[in-house]
């Protein structure tokens, strides 16, 4: 348990000679959902990384002799169509999954963040104006903007990721906006212009840093997001292309076809997905609810 | 006594009477009319114009607002021989002057559906566009008439084919289903784009609306040429590129019939919910699925390196197991696998890509690549076409068959409209899929792909080879079939190996499983063929 003392003012104080191991126990009891959520991801993160030294198959080689083999002790997912191991793919999948949230999510948010402050660091007429081509990309739902995209530039993981990041920059601009329209107030950003500082100075050295809880919240719960894009445009036909593993298109190929006959075709890739936004959604709440317990209620 | 005889007599006349009911001919079933057809179409409309579009994607749902000359009996669609006169009057003519004229008589009593009466100058005016197109106009199937001089109209009611010799191959390339008979005043007008984006036809449904992405509906016309036809009240072609959407809106009685083909898997899995409230109707099927190597991009301008793509296809294993989950069946050479003219095994296996030893074969294209200089970190693109069958199930199989000789792909998969700007226009990959599906069975016509691309219309590796292209000529020119045999096996040698331009993957096998109450339609070889609807009616 951490010790903790009350100072003079009433604020608790966090001991620094707690161990790390200590902090994520504390953190474990305090927030057990997040924390599974945590877990879910980390596993999913190792996996993706160990894919290569994990897996006995391989994950787009086909092998016809072995179609359609449900699961058994050789194939504990069985196999698809193509005689391609589904454990095998729904790991290498993990990359695919991985690799679209973090990146479509890390440069969306990113970029959200810049012009979120950026627009309310000058406020006045560049704000107006920039807050009403954000109410623009806003206005359509995630999943018709990433499809719009999609249509427009073609299909393959790089695009994916592009067509998924769009939509999530003017979503965090805006929430980020709200923190720094408050944080440009502070008599800091005032005295830092009265130093000369230059606005690309203020903007990333003392506004940035003060509008990270926004940011991270937005980030972590974008990651579930992502991946949930990512499957339902490959699901389409319009996302990852076949032979990669993905679990969207490895639904997209058996969900249609083998729900019946060889259930397990779809099934496992589904459960892979579930299990994977659930965990990412389950982190995003839990980073929320500790960065800004005020966004709890709303 | 006397009632002994009476009552034998009347068990015999009753016997008799149920011997001739069950075992005696039946009447013709009766047509019912009325009722609109739902139809579903796996893929898009890329423009409405027939003449330039080689897909079952504008066939199936615009072919039933257009005559055509002549067309193949929809009684007796298997046939390559059976043909008969839609917009001509009376039976197919023979030829004259030595085989090298058609002499055509219009019928008197067609009128396009804006009411202006159809003559021999509107059939002149669609001949010209599809065989002498002006430059710049497409037209996907002008290398099926190069045996053709001239077409001429001495009167409204007289259309006359001249050819430069003798060819077996003209009255079938005659009643191809998509040359759709346009209004010359349409021509003249407005121009060869107009149809693009415009339909006036004279068949036997006119044109009602399109959402695109949607539906396409017709509604019978009443002044359809051919009495008493059609049954049909209208028709609704329902727009789903997924494959389990056509097959649940079957299953769910929302379509009633899909015309180009399922998979064996999805056959099954709907007679076995459906039992005897569907029929399922196969065939052989004179279509299939083709590789073609950007003949103009590195380093598929090597021979050497489109020959190894072909070597890495394990066809003979393929067709063993792409059969369970595809459209796809027969290993074949250019020819509709059990027409005369066609490859026999032994023959196919002496052709690269089709010897029986795919160890041996592959080991000879890792060869070829090597002496090729070929960069194998690279990752080519290979362009795919976004339908499910069997597109999607093929090039994954494709891009793992060369993935075993170290030549690695990525797949882009594009929506027809999409797939077929990149085929034929922006050429923006290295191996593209395409196809060669043909209607009437017609090998002399059919194998015109392979031509140069200055000659063929709908060749798209972009290579010319002028040896094919003589080879084609004497090919049609020859007047027996052991004769057009030799030159065939010449042709398809030099396409497929020597030169090794573009290659054939596997023939399709057709299964059309529909409600049982639709009736008066018969599977063809071809899912362009039949499609009037002119003959369909619902009995319910």
């Amino acid at each position: 348990m951490a010790v903790s003392e009350v100072a003079a003012e009433g604020i608790v104080l966090e001991d620094s000679r707690d161990t790390f191991g200590q902090k994520v126990w504390d953190l474990v009891r305090r927030k057990p959902l997040g924390a599974a959520g945590a877990f879910v991801v980390l596993f999913l993160l190792v996996i993706a990384l160990l894919a290569d030294f994990i897996t006995v198959y391989d994950p787009v080689k086909n092998s016809y002799d072995s179609m359609h083999v449900p699961p058994n002790a050789e194939h504990w997912m069985g196999t698809d169509q193509f005689g391609r191991d589904i454990l095998t793919r729904i790991i290498y999948g993990a990359r695919t999954a991985l690799l679209v949230g973090f990146v479509a999510s890390f440069i969306g948010s990113t970029l959200g963040l810049m012009l979120g402050v950026t627009s309310a660091y000058f406020g006045g007429r560049f704000d107006l104006i920039f807050q009403r081509i954000m109410d623009i990309f806003m206005s359509f739902p995630l999943i018709i903007m990433a499809l719009a995209v999609v249509s427009i530039m073609g299909t393959g993981t790089d695009k994916v990721i592009f067509a998924i990041m769009i939509p999530f920059i003017p979503r965090c601009a805006r929430v980020v906006r709200a923190s720094a329209l408050a944080v440009r107030e502070i008599p800091y950003v005032d005295a830092a212009r009265t130093l000369g500082f230059n606005h690309k100075r203020i903007i990333l050295r003392h506004m940035v840093p003060n509008v990270m809880a926004p940011y991270l919240i937005m980030l972590t719960s974008f990651m579930g997001q992502a991946i949930l894009l990512e499957a339902s445009l490959s699901y389409l036909g319009l996302g990852v292309q076949e032979p990669t593993p993905a679990w969207g298109l490895m639904l997209q190929g058996g969900a249609e076809e083998y729900a019946e006959s060889a259930p397990w075709i779809p099934i496992f890739p589904g459960l892979a997905i579930t299990i994977g936004v659930f965990a990412f959604n389950l982190l995003g709440d839990a980073v929320r609810d500790t960065l800004d317990p005020r966004l709890r209620s709303q | 006594m006397a009632s002994w005889k009476m009552k034998s007599i009347l068990a015999l006349t009753l016997a008799l009477a149920l011997a001739v009911w069950t075992f005696g001919p039946r009447p013709a079933e009766a047509v019912k009319r009325g009722g609109i057809l739902k139809l579903v179409v796996g893929s898009k409309i890329p423009s409405y114009d027939g003449h330039r579009e080689t897909t079952f994607g504008i066939i199936h749902p615009l072919r039933p607002f257009y005559s055509l000359l002549i067309r193949v009996n929809p009684d007796n669609p298997q046939s390559p021989t059976d043909f008969i006169c839609d917009a001509c009057a009376g039976k197919v003519p023979k030829p004259t002057d030595g085989g090298t004229k058609y002499t055509f008589k219009i019928r008197d009593d067609i009128w396009f559906h804006n009411g202006v009466k159809l003559t021999s100058a509107d059939v002149k005016a669609t001949y010209d566009k599809i065989i002498f197109p002006p430059k710049g106009v497409p037209s996907a199937r002008k290398a099926f008439f190069t045996s053709v001089k001239s077409v001429t109209a001495p009167d409204s009611k007289t259309i006359v084919f001249k050819l430069k010799y003798a060819s077996g191959a003209f009255i079938p390339a005659l009643a191809n289903p998509f040359n759709w008979i346009y209004s010359k005043a349409d021509l003249d007008k407005h121009g060869t784009n107009w149809h693009k984006k415009n339909i006036n036809g004279s068949g036997a449904f006119r044109f009602v609306q399109h959402k695109p992405g949607a539906f396409v509906e017709g509604k019978r016309y009443e002044k359809y040429h051919l009495k008493g036809k059609p049954y049909l009240d209208g028709y609704r072609a329902i727009s789903a590129p997924k494959m389990a959407l056509r097959m649940q809106a079957i299953r769910g009685n929302r379509a009633y019939i899909e015309f180009r083909g399922f998979p064996p898997k999805a056959r099954d899995d709907l007679k076995k919910a459906l039992g005897d409230k569907l029929r399922v109707q196969e065939s052989d099927w004179n279509c299939n699925l083709l590789f073609t190597p950007n003949n103009k991009r590195a380093p598929f301008t090597d021979k050497r390196v489109r020959r190894a793509l072909t070597l890495a296809v394990d066809r003979w294993g393929g067709s063993k197991y792409l059969s369970r989950i595809a459209i796809v069946r027969g290993v074949g050479g250019m020819v509709f696998p059990k027409h005369p003219l066609a490859a026999t095994n032994e023959e196919l296996k002496k052709i690269a890509g089709y010897w029986p030893d795919i160890k041996k074969s592959r080991k000879e294209a890792k060869r070829l690549l090597k002496e090729a200089g070929v960069n194998l970190n690279k990752t080519y693109i290979f362009s795919n076409r976004g339908v499910d069958q069997p597109y999607r199930v093929v090039g994954t199989w494709l891009i793992d068959q060369w993935r075993s000789v170290g030549l690695k792909f990525k797949q882009e998969v594009k929506p027809s409209p999409a797939f077929y700007a990149s085929l034929r226009k922006k050429h923006d990959w290295d191996v593209s899929m395409d196809f060669n599906c043909q209607s009437v069975i017609n090998p002399l016509a059919d194998v015109s792909k392979f031509l140069s691309d200055d000659v063929s219309g709908n060749q798209y590796g972009q290579y010319q080879n002028r040896k094919l292209d003589k080879l084609f000529d004497q090919m049609n020119r020859a007047s027996d079939v052991a004769k057009q045999r030799a030159f065939m096996r010449e042709y398809e040698k030099e396409a497929l190996e020597t030169s090794a331009h573009q290659f054939i993957t596997l023939w399709w096998f057709k299964i059309n499983p529909h409600r049982s109450f639709v009736k008066g339609w018969k599977i063809a070889p071809s899912h362009y063929l039949n499609q009037s609807l002119d003959q369909i009616w619902l009995d319910r």
